[in-house]
């Protein structure tokens, strides 16, 4: 895609303004840093608190009566018990069981929902939503007239007191709630991609730069771009789609089967169920923490110990900037062994790496969960 | 006298010896150095060998020595401190020094001037 073709956030021109590195993106140009460095925005991120520009991002409406139940029959993860105000992380899959997108749903009413998802995933995802919705239940595309900027970081909620917002009625953890910030109304969530305390706002495009604008003005808040948003969300072991999930992989292999309570549920039908259900998995996902600063990158080949046998291949990887050495995500076979504390060797250019598996997340003092 | 390369790096004679590194726009380009791979003392290189990796936390880049020689010394500081090179890439960042040079090689290579030009036309 030529840069011509490249679609631009209505932030592109203060990111540019601000020193910003553009680089394409799902299909737009996007700021993978600012002046500071990746690294910086990142310890910014996870000591202080930044701003990042989501709006590439795709949400959608879905409204009328039965939109609880269509949806529960269009996405993994039950969507009828999700109680009014709550966010729930789900997902999008073909009939193979396959995941076409990870997404976010919002439950705004009984039968009245908000869902985001991926920008190079949103068109077929509409597709898929809208096809298998029943008659009379509206579905729309808000994406073009939707901003969204995530305000990330163990000091968001000072920013949001700062901002006049009472943090006594902050929403909790993956809840939602209406509010206005600068004048502008806005949805704000408690959810992020970074570990850390934080919140997703989303409002009416054309008010994007005057809302990137006032945020910057209050205490300790920097930009950051997508490299530390990558960086940030690999030290949480959170999958990102075209990496960790794709068309080739289930939830399950994913490590998302405690999500998705099948068993629980025996009567529940969705589609995809039932190749989850009858295909047991080949592969599943695994974090390595790698002997050093050295990063094994995406399509890595993950070799067993003795290094003669190719066991699996890296999905994602990189210089963990929080915890001083690389680490990786990586898809294993099912049959090769592999658990908590497995040694492996990942490859890395000519040099092959030692490795451990370990538990998910590599960074356990996110404050995510924080209670304010 | 320092001279550059097409691909960024940087040779400064001292007498008998060549101490190689990247310029300050390689390193600016690859952004926060995570890793520097360096070679082995008595490692021998020829002009155009891979003399190293540098990684950033995006990408990996190969370094290619820019001279022919025979490696002397390594600059050891970089192992805990790879962020040297965005600091200091022409001065403490430096990766290693070589003896056994053709200063030959060197009429293939630019000076400050010269690299500055070609910085203008890259961008």
């Amino acid at each position: 895609m030529s840069e011509e073709e490249m679609k631009s956030t209505p932030l592109y021109e203060q990111h540019v303004l601000a020193g910003a590195k553009m680089v394409p993106f799902a299909g737009w140009s996007m700021p993978v840093q600012y002046a500071d460095g990746i690294i910086a925005e990142h310890n910014h991120t996870r000591r202080h608190v930044a701003i990042f520009d989501i709006c590439h991002m795709g949400e959608f409406t879905v409204k009328g009566e039965g939109a609880a139940a269509a949806l529960d029959h269009i996405l993994a993860r039950p969507v009828c018990d999700q109680k009014i105000g709550v966010c729930r992380y789900n997902f999008l899959l073909d009939p193979d069981g396959k995941v076409m997108d990870d997404l976010i749903v919002y439950r705004m009413g009984e039968d009245d929902f908000f869902i985001v998802v991926n920008a190079g995933t949103r068109y077929g995802d509409a597709e898929q939503i809208s096809s298998n919705l029943p008659d009379g239940i509206e579905f729309t595309d808000v994406s073009d007239n939707t901003a969204k900027i995530d305000l990330q970081g163990p000091e968001s909620a000072d920013v949001l007191a700062e901002a006049g917002l009472d943090i006594a009625a902050l929403p909790k953890y993956f809840y939602w709630t209406k509010t206005v910030i600068h004048s502008i109304p806005c949805l704000l969530s408690r959810t992020g991609y970074t570990g850390e305390l934080g919140f997703e706002l989303y409002f009416d495009a054309g008010r994007a730069v005057e809302m990137w604008q006032y945020l910057l003005t209050l205490k300790n808040v920097k930009p950051a771009g997508l490299g530390a948003r990558d960086t940030l969300r690999l030290e949480m072991g959170y999958a990102l789609y075209g990496h960790e999930l794709n068309l080739a992989t289930t939830p399950i292999e994913a490590g998302y089967a405690d999500m998705l309570k099948l068993d629980e549920n025996p009567d529940r039908n969705f589609i995809g169920k039932n190749a989850l259900a009858g295909d047991a998995p080949t592969k599943k996902l695994v974090g390595i923490v790698l002997d050093g600063r050295r990063a094994a990158r995406e399509g890595a080949i993950v070799f067993a110990m003795d290094g003669s046998s190719v066991i699996g291949k890296v999905t994602s990887g990189a210089f963990a900037p929080s915890l001083g050495m690389a680490v990786a995500m990586a898809y294993v076979n099912m049959d090769a062994g592999i658990d908590i504390g497995s040694k492996v060797i990942l490859e890395a250019g000519r040099a092959q790496i030692p490795g451990t598996v370990c538990e998910l997340p590599f960074n356990k003092n996110g404050s995510a969960r924080k209670k304010l | 006298m320092k001279y550059y390369s097409e691909d960024h790096e940087w040779v400064e004679i001292h007498g008998e010896e060549a101490t190689i590194g990247i310029s300050e726009y390689a390193a600016k380009q690859l952004g926060d150095i995570t890793y520097v791979e360096l070679p082995s003392e008595d490692d021998d290189f020829i002009v155009g060998d891979t003399l190293g990796v540098v990684e950033s936390v995006k990408a990996a880049s190969d370094i290619y020595s820019p001279v022919s020689g025979t490696v002397v010394m390594i600059n050891d500081a970089l192992e805990d401190e790879p962020n040297l090179i965005n600091e200091s890439p022409e001065d403490k960042g430096w990766l290693c020094k070589l003896t056994n040079i053709d200063t030959s090689e060197l009429d293939d290579m630019m000076n400050v001037d010269a690299y500055d030009k070609y910085l203008k036309e890259l961008s």
